[in-house]
């Protein structure tokens, strides 16, 4: 089944590389939504369903932790997964993301095998 | 993995987090460019005129920053961007800021106790070759010099404790 994805990062060419890396893990997507920070990203989600969420953490305006706490107030997005793509790496950010509400964690730099190992499974709802 | 402090003690600098300087930049680069830095045999003094630079501030405060010609910027953003590398323009200086953001957070995920204590700051890119670069360092600068493509990639990390 096709997917529709919103991809959050303040780097364009990261933003390009995730999207990149989902289609190489096998992942069909029918429409990719970009944003450039928290702030951007629920602007998207009050005019777009999506069904899988990747998002940076630091970003300017608004961070990824604040865009995930925010996540449930946003009727179109209250229940959609959402995987952190980030260069921090230590437990306490992994820790801190989780019990915000994402659902997966991948440290930078990966690979798509990596992006296919953590994603796929929050898809199928294993996650 | 060694801690940051436990690391500093043992030698009274931090010239032992050369290789995790050297070692965060060859994973960045195999990962996400499909490319494997290697040693140069010589060093040639070619101006390096884009330079991208991340802060740290916490544990540790500091600068990493990564030089290399326009042509190796441009290369490196046509390889994570799978595009031609004439079609590559004005992603050079973001694709050159995230390599920068990724070797300083793979490298302070490698020391324990840097990967939470610190923070990194977003990149900034400069170009052009004709500038001095002063930092509050208290400490000469780490330098690893590698070569990308077979062209030279300096990556430096000024500590002000």
């Amino acid at each position: 089944m096709a997917i529709r994805a919103l991809i959050i990062d303040d780097s364009s060419v990261m933003r390009k590389i995730v999207e990149r890396s989902l289609r190489q893990a096998g992942i069909d997507l029918s429409d990719v939504f970009q944003a450039g920070n928290g702030a951007e990203a629920l602007g998207v989600l009050k005019e777009s369903v999506v069904d899988l969420i990747l998002c940076d953490i630091n970003m300017p305006v608004m961070d990824g932790l604040e865009f995930i706490k925010q996540l449930p107030g946003v009727e179109n997005a209250k229940n959609v997964p959402v995987v952190m793509i980030t260069t921090e790496g230590s437990e306490a950010h992994v820790v801190q993301a989780l019990s915000c509400g994402a659902r997966g964690y991948i440290r930078k730099p990966f690979t798509p095998e990596q992006v296919k190992e953590h994603v796929i499974p929050v898809l199928a709802g294993k996650s | 993995m060694k801690s940051a402090s436990a690391m500093m003690a043992a030698s009274g600098t931090h010239e032992n987090w050369i290789p995790l300087i050297d070692t965060a930049a060859r994973e960045v680069f195999e990962l996400m460019l499909s490319s494997q830095l290697t040693v140069p045999t010589a060093f040639e003094e070619k101006p390096l005129d884009v330079t991208a630079m991340v802060g740290l501030a916490g544990q540790l405060c500091g600068v990493l920053s990564v030089r290399c010609t326009g042509k190796a910027a441009a290369m490196m953003a046509s390889k994570m961007l799978a595009m031609d590398l004439d079609k590559v323009g004005p992603e050079i200086s973001d694709a050159l800021g995230e390599v920068c953001n990724m070797v300083a957070g793979n490298f302070k995920n490698k020391v324990a106790g840097l990967s939470e204590g610190c923070m990194l700051s977003p990149p900034t890119v400069v170009t052009g070759s004709d500038y001095n670069l002063h930092s509050m360092s208290d400490s000469p600068a780490l330098e690893v010099r590698l070569l990308f493509e077979g062209m030279p990639v300096n990556i430096s990390l000024q500590i002000h404790s």
